[in-house]
């Protein structure tokens, strides 16, 4: 899927700086210097959750994505031409070039989760939040994004919250967990069902030794 | 030094040589897109793919597979032509079928390959994908939807050119070229780009719609829009120049040219000269004339003056036999003072070390460490600076600039601004410094920005001391090198049409051959002849108008910066009346009851290698001794500014050419103010 971004737009901010210089040496450390520009990707990543932290404290709230002056900014610390960082950000689709809800929620529709039910789910998310593929809600919660495989086919369907994973979901147990979210309430991640880990809904069926033994069951 | 075969044949290649370069050697040829041999190995169009016996049971890639000790490589068999095909289907789901349309058709790999290679019916009947165009500027037509990602744009942008500005954007079935955020390339060897272009996803604007290529006469020649001597391709239709391309020579542009090279061909169209002008004395008009009533006006006038009142000045673009004729016509009525050197420049012409560029073009690439004086190489000479920024990426070259800051495409450190700062520079302990004592193979470019001023035989003296004291001239490294701008200048110094003790403001009759600089100093009251192609600086001056050919018009000799001697080819005629220039002269010399010894443009030749026997042999650069030069003196302390910073408006045939002024307004006024509006 191609990514949406616009670099003139209104939302790009003028300049970018990056809040802890120590969290980016930290990252230029890890690699010698002749390979400076390796450390694209997680300047990108820091970049990302820095603006996330600053949508949470906004009114309207905002998720992380990645500003043009941020990318620039990236290819002045690593010593490349920006078109460089440009190139690796538009490549992943994990960096967002376009404001984003607070939570970005990527309802996995591939093979294993559309045979689980995934369209109900995503039917039950649009419902929910009132919005299409791409869209923002008006208060700047949710994003609703369409993905690939996010290879957690054992416990399909599942849904992408920004950093975690909710599992085995229905189009009830996906809105429990969006109105969670938007009350700011805890949700437990992974299975919604209490499976553990990826285990047989039935329990173990094999090596059931180790797992008396490691207190699985 | 692995020895392997390739389709029944043995061939021994040195360590590294990749499979497809080793089939080029034997003569195989393994079609490719994405590989080119100038440029890094992406390996990612897969056209390239052959079979390896006892390597993995699938095609290889050979444009980045290294050939390997006993390696059977069979470039023609089913599973080769199976893989092929298939890769050439791929390329097309997305390629439209617009050939008759595209500019690129009858010259397009892709054409060529598909044929060889291709189905002969697609597949596919799905919608094509389609890539919104760029807009690269006043060079490059964009056509993205033909774009089969094969990079080398990019490629070429980055390790060519050093303006990274095109990257490969998104991924998957949305990957497009795009420099992002909208703009022009800025490179002046941005028009490369559409020559590596496989297909007709970037093409030539100025030449849009113009010509198919097997309608060109395509003529071998050499350009003379700076001192480099880039060979040329010169394809022409009819008796119009349609467009110049690159030709390859390795020691000098490799496969490239700048963009002034390329595009500037139309300029040689329009402000021409086709016929003899005279100007009449009463309204101070010119009129048409024939060349009967010009030549014996110009006789009359020329008899009429002293010998040390008269003068030839050879212009920027005038090829070494015309200045031959000259300086034989001068000699023959009597004397005359020559000089070429229309810039300005003053300096030591004595010792032919001391004006050369001793390094090689070639070998500029090895320096490790350079010193630029008054130059900037990016504008002066494109294909040199080229060269220096490999050895900056290859060799970690340091370079320093004394002069104004200019603005290239690698980091430098800028030593100072004037002459004053040179001389402060032989005993400096600054860090270049430093890196220019220890450097092995340290190279010196004198530009002649740094000579045009009053001092310049003292700064050319300057010069050589450095080269002493940092013993850049050393037994097998000559690091001493002056770069010139205008193709003529080293052949006129060659033949000594300089001349130090003469002021060009004192002269009554001033002949300009093909010579368009400032005249405002010439004495209002002195004769001045034109001879030359364009209507431009030096044809609103004369008081008579003889029309020459344009380089693309006649078979002429021409001495690089470097000292070598080549040829341009004509490829087209010249227009209406205008004649090569050094009939004319001859011509000339007929009504001055002087006639020249020679009737024929071979009866010349042989007159020069008689005198100069280094004409003699095309493409060979000489090695010169090194001897001392300049003239010791004080050096000024006014900034040193490169001889031009606007690469595209440096000759009459570029002023007249409406690219170029595109050109201008595009990447050098708009730069120009983007610098004012940053100072402010």
């Amino acid at each position: 899927m191609r990514k949406p971004f616009d670099l003139n737009a209104d939302y790009q901010p003028e300049s970018f700086t990056f809040k802890s210089k120590k969290d980016v040496k930290d990252v230029l450390g890890r690699y010698p210097d002749y390979a400076k520009k390796s450390a694209v990707m997680p300047l990108l990543d820091l970049a990302q959750r820095q603006v996330a932290k600053e949508g949470a404290k906004a009114d309207p709230v905002y998720g992380g994505w990645i500003p043009r002056a941020a990318m620039d900014e990236i290819a002045r610390i690593i010593e490349q031409p920006p078109v460089k960082v440009y190139e690796v950000a538009t490549f992943y689709s994990m960096y967002n070039l376009e404001p984003v809800g607070k939570y970005l929620v990527q309802v996995c529709t591939t093979t294993p989760c559309w045979l689980c039910g995934s369209s109900e789910v995503a039917k039950a998310c649009e419902d929910e939040l009132g919005i299409h593929w791409g869209e923002t809600t008006k208060d700047g919660l949710f994003t609703l994004m369409e993905v690939e495989c996010l290879g957690a086919c054992v416990n399909a369907p599942m849904v992408q919250i920004n950093d975690d994973y909710y599992e085995d979901l229905t189009p009830d147990l996906i809105v429990d967990v969006l109105r969670a979210l938007r009350d700011g309430k805890n949700v437990p991640i992974g299975s919604q069902t209490g499976r553990r880990d990826s285990m047989a809904v039935t329990g173990p069926t094999t090596l059931t030794e180790q797992a008396k033994k490691s207190g699985v069951i | 030094m692995p020895k392997l075969t390739i389709n029944g044949i043995e061939v021994e290649v040195e360590q590294g040589t990749s499979i497809i370069q080793a089939a080029e050697q034997i003569g195989i040829e393994i079609p490719r897109f994405c590989y080119h041999d100038k440029l890094s190995v992406p390996a990612n169009c897969r056209m390239c793919l052959v079979e390896v016996e006892g390597g993995p049971p699938k095609p290889v890639a050979s444009c980045a597979m290294a050939c390997g000790e006993g390696m059977v490589v069979k470039t023609d068999t089913e599973m080769v032509h199976k893989a092929r095909k298939g890769v050439m289907e791929f390329l097309l789901i997305n390629h439209p079928l617009d050939c008759p349309i595209c500019d690129q058709g009858g010259e397009c790999d892709l054409q060529d390959q598909a044929v060889a290679y291709g189905y002969d019916r697609s597949r596919y009947h799905e919608n094509k994908r389609a890539v919104a165009d760029k807009e690269l500027g006043p060079l490059i037509k964009t056509t993205m939807t033909r774009c089969i990602q094969c990079t080398r744009c990019v490629r070429l942008g980055e390790e060519v050119a050093g303006v990274t500005e095109l990257g490969l954007m998104h991924r998957g079935e949305d990957v497009e070229i795009d420099t992002f955020v909208e703009k022009a390339v800025s490179s002046e060897m941005s028009g490369n780009m559409i020559d590596v272009c496989p297909v007709g996803a970037l093409t030539s604007k100025p030449y849009e719609f113009k010509a198919r290529p097997w309608e060109l006469s395509k003529t071998e020649s050499i350009d003379v829009h700076d001192a480099v001597g880039s060979n040329v391709r010169i394809d022409a239709r009819g008796g119009e120049v349609m467009r110049v391309l690159p030709r390859l020579h390795e020691e000098i542009n490799e496969e490239w040219i700048s963009d002034k090279t390329r595009f500037a061909y139309d300029g040689l169209k329009k402000r021409r000269l086709d016929r003899p002008w005279i100007k009449n004395e009463k309204t101070g008009k010119l009129e048409e004339a024939d060349w009967n009533e010009a030549f014996t006006l110009i006789a009359e006038k020329m008899k009429s003056r002293k010998a040390d009142k008269r003068a030839f000045i050879a212009g920027d673009m005038i090829d070494v036999e015309a200045m031959v004729a000259a300086k034989d016509l001068a000699e023959a009525i009597g004397g005359a003072a020559l000089e070429c050197r229309i810039d300005g420049a003053t300096f030591d012409t004595s010792s032919r070390s001391g004006y050369l560029f001793n390094t090689s073009i070639a070998a500029t690439e090895e320096a490790d460490a350079i010193l630029l004086v008054g130059v900037n190489p990016r504008t002066e000479a494109a294909m040199i600076n080229a060269r220096i920024l490999k050895a900056v990426r290859h060799n970690k070259a340091k370079v320093g600039v004394i002069g104004k800051a200019c603005d290239l495409n690698y980091a430098y450190d800028h030593i100072g601004t004037t002459a004053k700062d040179l001389e402060a520079f032989k005993t400096s302990k600054a860090a270049f410094a430093k890196a220019f004592k220890a450097a092995k193979k340290p190279m010196i470019i004198l530009g002649m920005g740094a000579l045009q001023g009053e001092d310049g035989q003292a700064v050319h003296a300057l010069a050589h001391e450095i080269a002493k004291t940092y013993k850049v001239v050393k037994p097998e490294w000559n690091g001493f090198n002056m770069l010139h701008n205008a193709a003529s200048r080293v052949g006129a110094l060659d033949v000594g049409f300089a001349q130090d003790d003469f002021y060009i403001g004192d002269a009554s009759f001033v002949y300009l051959l093909g010579a368009d600089f400032d005249t405002s100093f010439l004495n209002s009251k002195a004769f001045v002849v034109y001879q030359g192609h364009h209507g431009d600086l030096g044809a609103h001056r004369a008081d008579v108008i003889l029309p020459g050919a344009a380089y693309t018009e006649k078979t002429a000799l021409y001495v690089n910066t470097e000292g070598r001697v080549q040829q341009t080819l004509r490829a087209v005629m010249p227009p209406g009346d205008a004649r090569e220039d050094w009939t004319i002269l001859r011509a000339l010399s007929a009504f001055l009851n002087t006639p020249l010894p020679y009737n024929t443009h071979q009866q010349l030749r042989d007159r020069i290698v008689k005198e100069w026997a280094q004409f003699g042999t095309l493409d060979v650069v000489p090695s010169e001794t090194w001897e001392a030069f300049g003239k010791k003196g004080k050096v000024s302390k006014d900034v040193i500014a490169p001889a031009y910073e606007n690469i595209y408006m440096t000759n009459a045939i570029c002023r007249a050419s409406e690219t170029m002024k595109a050109c201008t307004q595009e990447f050098f006024l708009s730069k120009q103010e983007d610098m004012a509006e940053a100072a402010e």
